[in-house]
């Protein structure tokens, strides 16, 4: 029996399941105010869908807002935080849109499907804006490397993201690999996609013009993760049995290569008045969001859909989330084309609606009216939370336990040690073995990848110009400074995209935290968000869009605060492009920047000692503008061969990444005044290892000097093994040894 | 002597995408009218002795937990005992 409006008239009191639905009973009592009557089945469905934290970011949004007030101006962004994805102008009448997404609890429940459909939902964000997709990049976190259920999750997540993103045929240009106990039970899966498009291509989610008609098109939708976006985005995973795990979403990554074509084709022809892709909350998403950003209102004919199951119910079908599926507005005269379109390429298609003058959000089934809202109360005018938040009792006295009096090495064998063994611990390993599985180079126009600082995309392939991207995220910092632990995400990505030459124009994020409704975590949220928002108006690049994923905790443990941070950067031609490894024994090796005594939260403590305490390092962010400027200027006039970021692990892991890059070594002095362990191993931002040859030289130098950017000779390239002089030297084989076994020894075979 | 056989299938809600291939190649091929497809796997088992009490509880579980993904595929069990 079908609930309908008339029904929900004439039986006001009728018991509803707001509560199993995860609603609270003050926003049940709101939803009746606002309809004045109880909602019907399908309404109490979209609601409790849309208001979830997943789609309403009802706990984040008071501090979301700082992204807005405090951007800094630039020319730069086209379409900015609101839309699917903020668009980017990088010169010659080219735009970028990009935009990095969480799918981390339907990973942990099915690692393949969840991560494959993470991949895929961001890339019809893409799609979406108009824009062609480029490529993907996966900053992922597991639990600790040797756990039983990292072997469990890992291999699925990464066989989920390269099966999906190779076989659309999209590289997978890089991202992150980190682990740590946190994460165990709680992996973090975030994807990321770029694309390319006209600027006269953007296209916005709008319904807009009465008479227009809404198209649902694509894969057919069936009853996959109904409940999905609610149950499985916002609860906690406890230690259920089987039984309880509810269903997923899977992907057909062919359907979704011919969506994207079919999609770019109606928008290119002209054909699209409005479109929206379906992710989270499916049809009940897309139907709210374009009414309430159109002009009118919209009905909706529920029983036109096309469905895989026919047994599904009509709250079924408003809540399934059925992937590749996309929601265009059409005019009626242009209606005939876009559907013999749409049909060239395989694709199935079906008018489920129109635009019309009412105002109000209107769904039939059979005849009956089962839905009758006003849009804007299901897609924006969701609650807001003030959550309460505090400083946690024990910030304190993490800070105050300094990794000083950890022993330290005080000889050059042990220096040498302490290198081999860092070298191949999990964060610093070489993650070859997950980077392999995915397409890095497909489509021809990857110039980096992983491991490269930064992924590289050719955008124009007559004049060269192209984007760089990196993703960065230091949790271990965020644990002990959320406020500059988030500047220093940004700061580190920000670098990343700098050495590879490139000029830093914007970025995205994606908030991955605990439970809101813990206001120890809610402070580091709220941090976290103050501190990137500064760092982005200090830098001047503004973020034009991003993604929180709270309730990331298994049990009463939250994971590492992980602000992770995108910096999309442009560069006028990829031929200029900075390596990260030099070329040629001979060349200069230059340190960039200030080295202190700065271990809390480094690798050095983390692996060695199992120590996280202290103050994070100091970050600068004038200094990095300084260092990224220098950077992007050598790039353009020729003057430096290859750049790397020092970051995790110190100089001396700078250095062996290098040196195994290029299998020529190096050999480095320690600089005048200098603790050989500090200059080694510590985390100190705002630093670059440089690599110029001779015949430059004193022009770099100049460079610098003019910049006021501190600049010392470390030494030169060449043998095969890397030595810093007066303590030690490692050869290349054995490093590469080191750095190489660790991943494959847990996972292959 | 029991023989067991554990039929896997996606469950009915999730999506089959090789099932939906061989759909289309059906009717391409002349086949027409086929309303769907859905593509499983079955697995046959020797084992020696009857297959009761403990053993087939067993079986049971490992069918669930190790010959199908309890997330998306459900699994049917026979046992036939062999003279």
């Amino acid at each position: 029996m079908t609930d309908t409006v008339s029904a929900a008239q004439a039986n006001p009191d009728a018991s509803q399941p707001f509560a199993e639905l995860g609603l609270k009973p003050d926003e049940y009592e709101r939803i009746r105010e606002i309809l004045g009557r109880r909602p019907t089945s399908s309404e109490l469905a979209m609601y409790s869908v849309m208001w979830s934290e997943h789609c309403s970011y009802k706990s984040s949004k008071v501090h979301l807002r700082q992204f807005g007030e405090k951007a800094p101006k630039t020319d730069a962004l086209l379409v900015g935080i609101g839309e699917n994805a903020g668009v980017v102008d990088i010169g010659d009448g080219w735009a970028v849109t990009f935009k990095v997404e969480s799918h981390n609890h339907p990973s942990y429940v099915e690692p393949y499907q969840g991560a494959a459909t993470g991949v895929g939902g961001i890339v019809r964000d893409i799609i979406s804006m108009g824009a062609r997709p480029l490529a993907v990049m996966d900053p992922l976190r597991f639990g600790p490397l040797d756990a039983p259920d990292t072997r469990r999750v890992l291999p699925g997540i990464v066989s989920g993201i390269g099966g999906y993103g190779n076989c659309l045929g999209l590289p997978n240009i890089g991202g992150e690999v980190v682990f740590d106990a946190t994460y165990l039970g709680n992996p973090l899966v975030n994807a990321l996609c770029v694309g390319s498009m006209r600027h006269e291509d953007i296209h916005l989610a709008s319904a807009k013009g009465i008479g227009n008609l809404v198209v649902l098109y694509g894969a057919r939708t069936g009853g996959d993760g109904i409940g999905g976006v609610s149950v499985l985005a916002s609860e906690t995973f406890d230690a259920d049995g089987p039984a309880k795990r509810p269903s997923v979403q899977v992907g057909d990554p062919f359907m979704e290569k011919l969506l994207i074509e079919a999609t770019l084709e109606v928008l290119h022809a002209g054909l699209v008045e409005g479109i929206q892709d379906l992710g989270g909350a499916g049809i009940s998403c897309a139907t709210s969001e374009l009414a309430s950003n159109g002009d009118g209102g919209m009905n909706v004919w529920l029983d036109r859909v096309l469905l895989r199951d026919q047994t599904l119910s009509p709250e079924e079908i408003l809540m399934s989330e059925s992937q590749e599926r996309m929601c265009a507005i059409v005019t009626p005269a242009k209606l005939d084309e876009f559907m013999a379109l749409i049909k060239k390429w395989d694709v199935e298609a079906v008018v489920i609606g129109e635009v019309n003058a009412s105002g109000r959000l209107t769904v039939d089934w059979h005849g009956e009216q089962i839905v009758d809202v006003p849009p804007r109360s299901v897609a924006h005018d969701g609650p807001v939370y003030e959550r309460p938040y505090h400083r946690p009792s024990w910030q304190d006295s993490l800070q105050a336990d300094t990794p000083d009096s950890l022993p330290r090495p005080t000889d050059g064998e042990q220096l040498r040690a302490t290198l081999i063994n860092l070298i191949g611990a999990p964060n610093l390993a070489s993650k070859a073995w997950i980077t392999d599985q995915y397409d890095r180079y497909v489509l021809g126009n990857t110039v980096l990848a992983q491991p490269e600082d930064a992924g590289m995309i050719r955008v124009d392939e007559t004049t060269g110009r192209g984007v760089a991207i990196s993703t960065d995220c230091n949790g271990r910092y965020a644990k002990l400074d959320p406020y500059n632990g988030a500047k220093l995400a940004l700061a580190e990505s920000y670098r990343n995209v700098s050495v590879a030459g490139a000029k830093p124009l914007a970025v995205t994020n994606c908030l991955n935290f605990g439970s809101p409704e813990d206001p120890e975590v809610m402070w580091q949220f709220s941090e976290a968000c103050r501190g990137l928002a500064d760092g982005c108006l200090e830098l001047g690049v503004p973020v034009t869009g991003g993604n929180v994923s709270f309730y990331n905790q298994t049990g009463d443990t939250a994971i590492l605060p992980t602000p992770v941070v995108g910096v999309l950067a442009v560069i006028d031609n990829v031929d200029k492009r900075t390596p990260m490894a030099w070329s040629a024994p001979g060349q200069i090796v230059y340190l960039l920047g200030d080295t202190r005594d700065e271990f809390a939260g480094s690798e050095w403590a983390h692996h060695v000692h199992g120590h996280l305490g202290g103050l994070p390092p100091v970050v600068d962010l004038q200094r990095e503008r300084v260092l990224s400027e220098v950077l992007v200027a050598a790039s353009l006039s020729g003057t430096i061969a290859a750049a790397h970021d020092i970051s995790d692990g110190g100089i001396a892991i700078t250095l062996t990444e290098m040196a195994m890059k290029s299998g020529i070594g190096v050999k480095a002095s320690v600089p005048a005044g200098f603790d050989p362990f500090v200059f080694c191993f510590a985390e100190s931002t705002g630093r670059a290892i440089a690599v110029v040859t001779a015949a430059h030289e004193s022009v770099f130098i100049a460079s610098c000097s003019t910049a006021g950017l501190p600049v010392t000779r470390l030494g030169e390239t060449g043998g095969d093994a890397v030595e810093i002089v007066g303590q030690f030297s490692a050869s290349i084989t054995e490093l590469r040894r080191s750095h190489e076994a660790t991943i494959p020894a847990i996972f292959a075979n | 002597m029991a023989r067991v056989v554990v039929d896997v299938m996606l469950k009915p809600e999730i999506l089959d995408p090789q099932g939906r291939a061989v759909q289309g190649a059906l009717g391409r091929l002349g086949l027409s009218g086929v309303a769907d497809v859905r593509q499983g796997k079955q697995f046959v088992i020797q084992v020696d002795g009857d297959l009761t009490g403990d053993r087939l509880a067993l079986m049971h579980k490992l069918a669930e937990e190790l010959l199908s993904n309890p997330v998306i595929e459900n699994y049917s069990l026979t046992v036939e005992a062999d003279a």
